[in-house]
């Protein structure tokens, strides 16, 4: 079972922070003090609330109770050697993106950022992470990309799918300019802070309907990239999508196309299809792979996709995507999975090909 | 696949039977020529408001819809396109040998409007008008019962009004409503729907103050376009997930503006998360996909353009050939011919399920 994805790169694990109290040592005087005033803490995300079963897989999940993915010798036991993988990457939930705050933001994205890297990454030479950044500021958000960047550990810079504007819009690009500087790509995560409905019908009624919709929010994201000319304008940069389904991808393809060609006199700067841009600079992780409940579709799905490129091996731990360590879906082509599990996550991400350096740059 | 409860409504015999099946098209958007085509319909009250006050909607300012339409279907006339029957009758019913032409009105909504009053007082009068002006003067249009949605006790009332009248085929029901679809404030539109057997005819539209996708507001009509198709998804999800089906099982929901290649994978998606998490939903008894495939038919306009047409044909095959309405989506730009919406060879059944049988079946058509 293990063969099956030795020496992969998981590219999509969640560490879970314990509580503001493990930031504290991270949080300079001033930022220290206002927790401690005002109380602040509890800011995990409502969109993943961990007592759901979907979200913590019940043999992942620690026996005494607690957050699951706050265990580093679990997330060990579970993930690295459980899987027999030669990297994992962290992408940390926490709800940073949704403070009102903007300098409360930042300093919350610093002392995460800092947290990953002293209490994991300098544990673990196996674990790589993504830079959290305060998206409501962008100099901010540069700022943090600039402070981190140093650090090869730190692969891809992440946001949330669904956030304050769609992320194509002009006012981010200084974001995506130094992601594209760095060469760390721009992940973006499920999930969300409560800016605008999860549908464009209005507030669901239940996690259910919000869990499956969310890749009504990674199209609209792919959507903004693609019309704003992002792709045109960074032509560097890649975005990676995190826990956002991709089976999907075929039939929204060719709705983008066929949008395309009507409307394309809007949007000069998109001169090619939406497909054919999508497919060079967008890449997608496997769980949750929604799979069809015929293996043959699967197959077929596959080749809908129209790039052997775009997948990126994901476990998605501690989310209960999955049974045992089935993470290839029925179905899945089996001559792909070498690409899947090592190729296209090194190709996604420069910086797993380079040493990462011995120090975290202060 | 087993067919929707019910027996379908009575067979009205309008024409002679035909040897050769002809068209039916699920999708043709009339218009009004003004707004003051209404005003035989609206009491003096509602006309002086409309002229003084307008229309009330969360929106910053009234768009020029009329230039999505593609440019040849302007009527000679002077109206906007969709809006002189006659033009429209030879432009696209005689045109293609429609058997069937079913309108859905693009705007006003009616339900949008926020003064709620004279939301009912619109509807009545487009449901008026439309009886007047276009399903009595040509017996092939057929039309869907506008409602004033949010307030549902009126928009029951139109449907008891309109149920029974020959030109009626259908309850209209805007995606974007001030709450996802299967929220229990719409329910009694459902139950009266099903118990006058009639679908739901639910369109991409509505204003209803929200960002069109999670993502936030975009900035241009390619996005918008686009992501308000993808809130059909959501509205699939919300009827589904809210157990409406549960409740009325004899209900049929056709999907307007939107196509259907994205129904397999969102079946697959809803299912296995459904799976997951079905303690939130106890009420659901059935899969969602099953739920889906019993419920649910999908107009083909916009048709979807995959790259590789023959993978068409394995989506249609897993939605069901059963469950493809041919629309065309008439007068807009992007409308589709009959010829080449679907483009894929089609055995004799399954044309003649897509470009009519199907629709027969849904709306009672004879």
């Amino acid at each position: 079972m293990r063969a099956s994805t030795l020496g992969g790169i998981d590219c999509d694990v969640h560490p879970a922070l314990p509580g503001m109290a493990a930031l504290m040592p991270y949080l300079d005087a001033h930022w220290r003090e206002q927790v401690n005033f005002r109380g602040i803490d509890g800011l995990d995300l409502l969109c993943f609330p961990p007592g759901v079963p979907a979200h913590g897989r019940p043999d992942w999940r620690a026996p005494a109770g607690g957050k699951p993915g706050a265990d580093l010798a679990a997330l060990r036991a579970h993930v690295l050697d459980g899987f027999g993988l030669d990297i994992a990457i962290l992408n940390c939930l926490y709800g940073i993106a949704g403070l009102g705050n903007e300098p409360l933001a930042a300093a919350l994205a610093r002392a995460l950022n800092d947290w990953i890297a002293a209490e994991w990454l300098d544990r673990e030479p196996r674990l790589r992470a993504a830079i959290v950044i305060p998206t409501q500021n962008p100099d901010m958000a540069v700022a943090e990309i600039e402070r981190r960047a140093g650090d090869k550990r730190f692969v891809q810079v992440m946001v949330l799918a669904m956030g304050d504007m769609p992320l194509g819009k002009r006012m981010l690009w200084p974001i995506w300019a130094a992601a594209e500087r760095h060469a760390l790509p721009l992940a973006i995560h499920a999930g969300g802070t409560a800016r605008h409905a999860t549908t464009g019908s209005g507030w669901p009624s239940y996690h259910l309907e919000d869990y499956v919709t969310t890749s009504l929010a990674f199209q609209a994201q792919l959507l903004s990239l693609v019309s704003e000319g992002v792709f045109a304008q960074f032509p560097g940069l890649t975005v990676v999508l995190l826990e956002s389904g991709f089976t999907w991808l075929p039939a929204f393809l060719w709705r983008a196309n066929a949008t395309w060609r009507a409307l394309r006199v809007e949007v000069p700067w998109v001169d090619r299809p939406p497909a054919d841009i999508i497919r060079e600079h967008v890449r997608v992780t496997l769980q949750p792979a929604d799979a069809p409940p015929d293996p043959r579709d699967f197959s077929r799905l596959i080749d809908q996709l129209g790039s052997e490129h775009m997948l990126l091996f994901a476990t998605d731990y501690p989310h209960w995507q999955f049974e045992g360590r089935e993470a290839f879906p029925p179905g899945f082509p089996a001559g792909l999975r070498r690409r899947v599990l090592t190729d296209n996550p090194r190709e996604t991400y420069p910086r797993l090909c380079t040493a990462p350096a011995e120090e975290t740059p202060a | 696949m087993t067919p929707p409860e019910g027996s379908p409504p009575a067979v009205r015999r309008e024409r002679p039977a035909r040897a050769r099946p002809r068209l039916i098209d699920c999708d043709i958007r009339h218009a009004l020529r003004t707004i003051e085509d209404l005003n035989p319909w609206l009491s003096r009250r509602w006309r002086d408001h409309l002229t003084h006050y307008g229309s009330r909607q969360p929106v910053a300012f009234a768009g020029q819809w009329a230039a999505k339409a593609r440019a040849d279907a302007w009527p000679p006339s002077g109206g906007p396109p969709g809006s002189d029957l006659d033009f429209l009758r030879a432009q696209q019913l005689d045109r293609h040998d429609i058997a069937w032409g079913l309108l859905n009105l693009q705007f006003p909504q009616g339900m949008d409007e926020r003064n709620q009053e004279l939301g009912a007082a619109l509807c009545r009068a487009l449901n008026e008008w439309v009886v007047e002006r276009w399903t009595s003067r040509d017996k092939r249009l057929k039309a869907a019962i506008i409602v004033p949605g949010e307030d549902a006790e009126a928009a029951v009332e139109e449907i008891e009004r309109w149920a029974g009248h020959a030109g009626f085929v259908q309850v209209a029901m805007a995606t974007r409503a001030i709450e996802p679809p299967g929220r229990r404030r719409y329910w009694p539109i459902y139950e009266a729907a099903a118990r006058h057997n009639r679908p739901i005819g639910l369109r991409v539209s509505g204003y209803n103050g929200r960002a069109v996708s999670a993502a936030g507001w975009p900035s241009y009509d390619v996005e918008a376009q686009h992501g308000a198709a993808l809130t059909q998804q959501a509205a699939v999800v919300s009827l589904v997930t809210e157990g409406v089906f549960e409740l009325f099982s004899s209900l049929r929901v056709v999907v307007l503006g939107a196509g259907f290649a994205w129904v397999p994978s969102l079946c697959w998606r809803f299912d296995r998360h459904w799976e997951r998490m079905r303690d939130e939903a106890p009420h659901l008894t059935d899969r969602p996909s099953e739920a889906i495939r019993r419920h649910f038919w999908f107009a083909t306009h916009p048709a979807e353009a995959p790259e590789r047409a023959e993978d068409l044909r394995r989506v249609i095959d897993w939605v069901g050939w059963d469950r493809i309405l041919f629309a065309s989506g008439y007068p807009q730009r992007d409308m589709d011919d009959p010829e080449q919406a679907l483009p894929i060879r089609l055995t004799e059944d399954e044309r003649r399920m897509v470009f009519g049988g199907n629709a027969r079946a849904v709306y009672g058509l004879a």
